[in-house]
Formats: C-alpha cells, sequence, structure tokens
C-alpha cells in the first residue's frame, strides 16, 4: 500500500489541486469521508462544506467546496466540485451578502425547481459563512 | 480607366477596411487566448465527470432499471440536435461548417424517416437553418459567449434540454460543435450527451482494466445518478460552449489575418495602377505642350 494517495479537486474552471497527500476529508452527503490510501472504491456526493488535506498529522490546508462528486479507489481521490474557494479566502461579507440573496430568493421562489435551486443556494452560503476564518 | 481621384478613393477604402480588420484580428486574438485557457482549464472536469458516469453506467449492468438519461428511452425516432455556432459572422468557415454539418445529419435522420428536431445556440445557426429546416427549430440562445462563455449559460441550455427530454419531446439529443484544436484548425465534432455515451477513444488504462468494478455508493446509487446525469450532461455542454468559443475566435483570428494580408496586396496593386495613371497624364500633358509649342 501507497503512503500517500493522488488528491484532484476540480471544479468547471480549473483543477483546484492535484498532489499526493496522506489523508483528505471530504464532506460527504451522509457525512465526513476520511479518505487514506488503499481505500475501497466509492462514489459519493459532497455536500457544502470544507475539505481538509491532512500531510505529517496536520491539516495543511482546507478548501472550501460547494457540493459535488467524489470518486475514491485505492490510488487516488478525485473531487469534483462546482467551486472551490481555499477557506483562508473566504470573504465573509460577501458570504453573508450571498446567504441574504438566497433568502430572498427563496421567499420569491414561485415554483418547486426554483424554490429547489434557492435551498440548494442557502445551504451553500450557510455553510460558507460557518466555513470562513 | 478609373481616374486618379477614383483610385485614390478605392485607396482610401481598402486601406480604412484593413484596419478594421486588422484591429477585429487583435480582438480575436486577445479573446482567444482567455477562450482557450478556459477551454483547457475545463476540460479535466469534464473529463472526470464523463469517466465517472462510466464507471456508474458500466457497474450498473441491467439497464432497465437505470434512469432513461443513461439508459435512453428505448427508441430513436425524434432526434436532437443542438448546434452550437457564433452569433456573430466574419469568422471564415466557423458557421458555415457546423450549418453544413446539421443538415447533412439532418437531411439522413429525415430520409430514414426519423423526426429531427434543432435547437440553436448562437444567432448564425438559426439564420443559416431558418431557410431549411424553420418548422424544426425549437428554440435558439443567444448572447452566448459574449463575455466568455459562463456555466450558468449552459446550466440554462441544459435545463431546457432536460425539460424537454422528460417531456418526452425527443430520444437522443447530439450536440454538434467545433473541437478547438488550434487557431488554424478546429474539428467538427457529433457529441451524442442523451443517453449518456462512455467516449469510445478512453486511453485510460486504469479504467479498461477494471470495467465491472464494484464501487461503494453512498448514498443510492439511483440518487447518485439522478444528480450526477443532468449535471453531467450540463458540463458536456459548457465544454462544448467553450470549446466552440474559443474555436470561434481562432477561426476569426484566422479570417482576419488573411483579410488583413488580403487589403495589403489590393493597396500594392491599386497604388501601383494609380502611380502608372500618374505617369501616364504627366506625360500626356507633356507632349501635349511640346507638340503645342512645335506647332507655333
Amino acid at each position: 500500500m501507497a503512503d500517500t494517495i493522488q488528491f484532484d479537486l476540480v471544479s468547471p474552471t480549473k483543477l483546484v489541486a492535484s498532489q499526493a497527500v496522506d489523508m483528505v476529508v471530504v464532506p460527504g452527503g451522509e457525512g465526513d469521508l476520511g479518505v487514506l490510501p488503499g481505500h475501497s472504491l466509492l462514489i459519493g456526493t459532497v455536500r457544502p462544506g470544507v475539505i481538509d488535506i491532512h500531510e505529517g498529522g496536520k491539516v495543511t490546508n482546507s478548501i472550501f467546496v460547494a457540493g459535488g462528486f467524489v470518486e475514491v479507489n485505492p490510488e487516488t481521490c478525485t473531487v469534483l466540485v462546482e467551486e472551490a474557494t481555499p477557506v483562508a479566502d473566504i470573504d465573509k461579507a460577501a458570504a453573508s451578502q450571498r446567504l441574504q440573496d438566497a433568502q430572498k430568493a427563496l421567499a420569491d421562489a414561485a415554483d418547486a425547481k426554483a424554490k429547489a435551486a434557492a435551498e440548494s443556494e442557502l445551504k451553500v452560503a450557510e455553510a460558507m459563512i460557518s466555513a470562513a476564518p | 480607366m478609373p481616374s486618379l481621384k477614383d483610385l485614390k478613393i478605392r485607396i482610401n477604402s481598402v486601406k480604412s477596411t484593413q484596419k478594421i480588420t486588422s484591429a477585429m484580428k487583435m480582438v480575436a486574438a486577445a479573446k482567444l487566448r482567455r477562450a482557450q485557457e478556459g477551454a483547457e482549464a475545463a476540460r479535466p472536469y469534464a473529463q472526470r465527470m464523463e469517466g465517472m458516469v462510466a464507471a456508474i453506467g458500466a457497474s450498473i449492468g441491467d439497464p432497465t432499471g437505470a434512469p432513461k438519461m443513461l439508459a435512453g428511452t428505448g427508441s430513436d425516432n425524434t432526434h436532437l440536435l443542438v448546434a452550437c455556432t457564433a452569433d456573430r459572422g466574419l469568422c471564415g468557415g466557423f458557421n458555415g461548417t457546423i450549418v453544413r454539418e446539421v443538415r447533412r445529419v439532418a437531411r439522413k435522420l429525415k430520409n430514414d424517416g426519423k423526426t429531427v428536431k434543432i435547437l440553436c445556440v448562437g444567432k448564425k445557426a438559426r439564420d443559416l437553418l431558418r431557410r431549411d429546416f424553420k418548422a424544426d427549430i425549437v428554440d435558439t440562445f443567444e448572447g452566448i459567449g459574449r463575455r466568455g462563455v459562463e456555466y450558468e449559460q449552459a446550466q440554462s441550455v441544459a435545463d431546457k434540454i432536460t425539460e424537454m427530454f422528460e417531456a418526452g419531446e425527443f430520444d437522443i439529443c447530439t450536440v454538434i460543435f467545433n473541437r478547438f484544436q488550434s487557431a488554424m484548425t478546429q474539428i467538427v465534432t457529433n457529441q451524442q450527451i442523451i443517453p449518456f455515451q462512455a467516449p469510445e477513444t478512453d486511453g485510460d488504462t486504469e479504467k479498461a482494466s477494471g470495467p465491472a468494478a464494484i464501487y461503494l455508493y453512498e448514498p443510492e446509487e439511483q440518487e447518485i445518478l439522478a444528480d450526477l446525469l443532468p449535471r453531467n450532461m450540463a458540463v458536456q455542454l459548457f465544454q462544448a460552449l467553450l470549446e466552440s468559443s474559443a474555436s470561434e475566435h481562432g477561426a476569426r483570428m484566422t479570417a482576419m489575418d488573411s483579410a488583413t494580408r488580403n487589403a495589403g496586396e489590393m493597396i500594392d496593386n491599386l497604388t501601383l495602377t494609380y502611380n502608372r495613371t500618374r505617369q501616364a497624364f504627366i506625360t500626356k500633358e507633356l507632349i501635349e505642350i511640346i507638340s503645342g509649342a512645335e506647332a507655333v
């Protein structure tokens, strides 16, 4: 078993991170997933939250992600997300603005589809605020 | 024989055209760089997403229970063609090749007795296809990629397609777009996005080795698929639009470059004619003066 696992974080606009790490903690749709080298094959959803990259026993990098998918096999962990921001770069004011916008959108939502979109946006904004330093 | 004044006017008009084409070339070059970076940056995401869907699709095995977007509706009577062109012309064969391909595919399908529906992305597709396929055009999206392609724009096109699919308005959806290779070459590509088709030229050995790999799913695979499939379609569309936008700028840059060169050639020719005419005119005047003096 290899000592490290290849971690790829991809957003539609770029390859955010691609590095060999000791462990990553991914906010899975049904609870946080700690992915270590040699993990069995897994495909899951990712909820809005923070991905922690562990190297040498401590967290070396934290990245906020806004939901997506994760694919794990023994050598690699690929996370596909809609947007990714390093936790250190989160702008708290922008995040609260986003929360307000989402709340307003939810209140104005005319049909079920718009409501679902607003709800997911709300979750992203809430997660972003709680992730902000 | 045109007079000196006419020549002068023509030279000036060609010169101002040349200024426009060279400015357009410069703008296209700047936009191309951005669009190309965007298209290349988005490729890993689209490829991995596709790989993920392919992995799930391969492991499901039994297609009867699978969502229709993955397995298809079971018939292939109605085809939706998504034609990705630009809103503007002056970009060489960019729009023409797409429209020609759409026509070819549509005619072929019609000859086979299928129904064809066309969704136009970009004003030019609608303008050029309206004559032959007016009744088949379902909708047109305009203004995409004016300030660079954004994911939301692809999402809105994808929403429309999903909506139509769920309403049972078509069985197979194919996107026809220009895949960007270089500023000089764009490859017309037909990509089927519904039902999902795994890429045939998948050189990834990892995936080839384990087609029947058993994945764990969290949550249930149906739930993941319900989320993943529409997303995947939006992403593939986004990728297509990005490629198309990069191709457009590439094509425009090449077209404007040759237009600028042609204008330069034309100016040279006209200037030569102008100078010849001027000399002939002077010579004629001299002869007139001399013969006038001799006659005295």
